[in-house]
């Protein structure tokens, strides 16, 4: 269904963090960008679609001084909003947007880091773009930051805090399908494997809350309504937004999942895991009987790889992307 | 990341140091009771009540540099010596051991499995010391108080620390590459097969529900690996078994230690490059350096009749071999920090200096004991 197509080499290895892949396509420019996380840095790769041109850069994480240790970077994740596409960076230390190729640093948000380190680590993990002009960000504390972004410029302001979470956040996810039917179009999950499901605006609204089992979600999704979510016993679940019902359990992986993608037009699945394997599925709605079929439909194994990034390149999900631990390159995939 | 990951780091990295040393000294026909003490002077510093109190603070990962200090340390803690290459080896073998341990872990909890196989096996190195053995109970019990309420999430961040410190790291072990457990590239070999960990299920159900909560369907997807269910959950108790392997002595059975400095990959040297700030011992860790260090009671070397060198190569001749042509990007770093300047900027580490310079013994074959710390920090 898929084969492996040249990979790009990047300037450092990927790092054990999850969803380690950011993906940008621009269409006009007929380019991707692509970021991968590697401990204080971000490395940045442009790849022009002929597969002839790519430019690197690197982003560091924003020190307060020079004196203090450096601060690790946790995710780095493109924001797309109607009016323009930022870079989000988020760090032990606070959060900076960039422009999406990297070049000006536009907003810095430090964090309350304590004088001494406590036993609860503190950093911000967890980015996504909401509705038309909010980019939300999850912090260790498992509050969510929320960020009122205007369509040019610097003025981006702190618009709300979201405290729902008891747990740290691990990820989030806004609703992809783009139909405007959906009144759930954020999805946020913690270290507990709790699920919020909120409808963004001026103030936010908490729309449910899906307990976890005691077992962290380290990726979620939100298409047509429908949450994924995956989880470190390596099982996704298809849950409902609105209501919290259980569509599907899947046991797909031998160990922790990473990192989930869904290409918004065709409904396929992407899931990585630490156990070397990505696998592709496809998900069918039927909203007559509101129900959600699981289909299975490909494997690729990145031996002796612990993946920690995975993310389709397009809308269809005709190619995808992959990173792994100690792995500096960017693996990519493309259907036969 | 998470301010909870030195201990697991130092107890972990600490037994793998005494299971190659225990090696070494038999292969090299140290008498009996020259060993005993060289592994009870190691263990009883290790586990320091003062110095596992700084350990225990919550606090950030220290650089490779840094740690790299601490175990010189604590490997001269006894009569026992060893050359710059020894040091490099038995350095790089600790590391390679415990970062395949770290991967290999099934589930991120199972790290604290592998930190009690090694306690137990350190509990066993000093069985007829009562002192030091309580030393050793003590420690179990600063470690169950502070892991096991952790969730998994929590472990799993510790577990990415690590892979942050261990990052790139591709060093060829023998005994590994024998093993198979790693390739010739120096990466670890990760099987899609054997037993899933506890708490996860064989990969190949896909169940569909009803709105009311009835299974309507169930499939089953080739995984592509050859799974079995998991095994029994370790003990994480004081005593128990443990059931992983990861962190019991593969030294056990006499097998030569080498490690094989070519083939590193270009990344190695790139991810040096990047890493190299502008301050790399930055003030800050200087001082949790001293504070940690100052715990580190270390005995005054007997006469030099009992004072002995240990070798982690085959002959000297290899051992000097090996000093000279270690590449550059696996030095643990020559960092041209004028130690006496940043001394005395440091009131802490000067009074620890002070301490040395005091004591009269010579340690055997070298300058006094103050130098030696001295050159370690420039040698840093």
């Amino acid at each position: 269904m898929y084969h492996k197509e040249k990979s790009i080499q990047i300037k450092n290895s990927a790092s054990a963090l999850y969803n380690n892949l950011g993906v940008l396509r621009i269409a006009p420019r007929r380019l991707t960008y692509f970021t991968v996380v590697h401990a204080n840095v971000v490395n940045m790769v442009s790849a022009s679609w002929d597969g002839l041109n790519y430019s690197h850069r690197q982003l560091q994480s924003k020190e307060p001084n020079v004196a203090t240790s450096t601060s690790l970077i946790m995710q780095a994740a493109f924001c797309a909003l109607p009016s323009r596409d930022l870079l989000v960076v988020t760090s032990q230390k606070g959060i900076q947007m960039y422009e999406s190729d990297g070049s000006i640093m536009v907003y810095w948000h430090a964090l309350d880091t304590p004088e001494t380190p406590t036993e609860q680590a503190v950093f911000a993990r967890g980015i996504s773009a909401a509705w038309e002009n909010y980019i939300c960000v999850g912090v260790s504390s498992g509050a969510i930051l929320v960020f009122d972004v205007p369509s040019k410029g610097s003025n981006i302001t702190l618009s709300e805090v979201l405290e729902e979470h008891k747990e740290s956040i691990t990820d989030m996810a806004s609703e992809c399908s783009g139909s405007q039917e959906c009144i759930a179009n954020l999805v946020t999950a913690d270290d507990g494997g709790s699920l919020c499901v909120w409808k963004s605006g001026e103030e936010f609204q908490l729309l449910n809350k899906i307990p976890g089992f005691d077992m962290s979600c380290s990726s979620v999704k939100l298409w047509k309504g429908t949450v994924v979510a995956g989880y470190g016993t390596g099982q996704i679940r298809l849950y409902e937004a609105v209501t919290g019902i259980l569509h599907a359990e899947v046991n797909a992986h031998a160990r922790w999942i990473y990192s989930l993608d869904i290409a918004p037009f065709s409904g396929l699945l992407l899931s990585a895991a630490e156990d070397s394997l990505v696998r592709v599925w496809l998900l069918t709605m039927t909203p007559e009987t509101n129900s959600v079929e699981v289909a299975h439909l490909h494997n690729e194994c990145v031996t002796d790889t612990q993946i920690c990034g995975a993310k389709f390149c397009d809308g269809d999900g005709y190619a995808f992307a992959v990173t792994g631990y100690d792995l500096s390159e960017i693996i990519r995939y493309v259907q036969s | 990341m998470s301010s909870r990951t030195l201990p697991l780091l130092f107890i972990n990295l600490g037994g793998e140091m005494l299971y190659i040393l225990d090696q070494r000294l038999r292969a090299q026909n140290i008498p009996a009771d020259k060993a005993k003490k060289v592994m009870n002077d190691i263990i009883t510093t290790m586990f320091n009540k003062k110095f596992l109190e700084e350990l225990f603070k919550p606090q950030e990962l220290y650089s490779k540099k840094a740690l790299r200090t601490v175990f010189d340390r604590l490997a001269h803690a006894s009569i026992m010596r060893l050359n710059q290459a020894s040091m490099d080896k038995l350095y790089d073998l600790m590391t390679m051991a415990f970062k395949y341990q770290v991967l290999l872990c099934p589930r991120p909890k199972d790290i604290l499995l592998v930190s009690f196989n090694h306690m137990d096996a350190i509990k066993d190195f000093v069985k007829d010391t009562p002192t030091i053995l309580s030393q050793v109970d003590e420690t179990y019990r600063q470690l169950i108080e502070m892991y096991t309420p952790l969730s998994h999430g929590e472990f799993q961040l510790i577990r990415q620390t690590l892979l942050i410190f261990f990052q790139d790291m591709h060093i060829r072990v023998s005994i590994f590459l024998k093993d198979k457990v790693q390739n010739s590239n120096g990466r670890f070999v990760l099987p899609t097969s054997g037993p899933v960990p506890h708490g996860t299920q064989v990969p190949s159900l896909i169940r569909i529900f009803s709105c009311t909560g009835e299974e309507l369907s169930r499939q089953q997807f080739n995984n592509g690996g050859n799974y079995n269910a998991a095994l029994r959950e370790g003990s994480f108790e004081i005593f128990g078994d443990r059931v992983t392997k990861l962190g019991t002595n593969m030294y056990s059975v006499s097998r030569p230690v080498e490690t094989h400095m070519s083939g590193t990959s270009k990344s190695s040297a790139q991810h040096t490059k990047v890493n190299a700030a502008p301050n790399p011992l930055a003030k800050e860790e200087l001082n949790l350096l001293a504070r940690l260090m100052g715990g580190l009671e270390v005995q005054k070397p007997g006469n030099t009749d009992s004072g002995f060198r240990v070798n982690l190569f085959a002959t000297d001749e290899e051992e000097e071999e090996a000093l000279i042509s270690r590449p550059d990007e696996l030095s643990y770093g020559v960092i041209n920090i004028q130690a006496t300047k940043d001394l005395q900027a440091n009131a802490e580490l000067a009074k620890i200096m002070g301490e040395f310079t005091e004591s009269g013994d010579q340690s055997p074959g070298a300058s006094s004991k103050g130098d030696d710390l001295l050159a370690m920090m420039d040698g840093l």
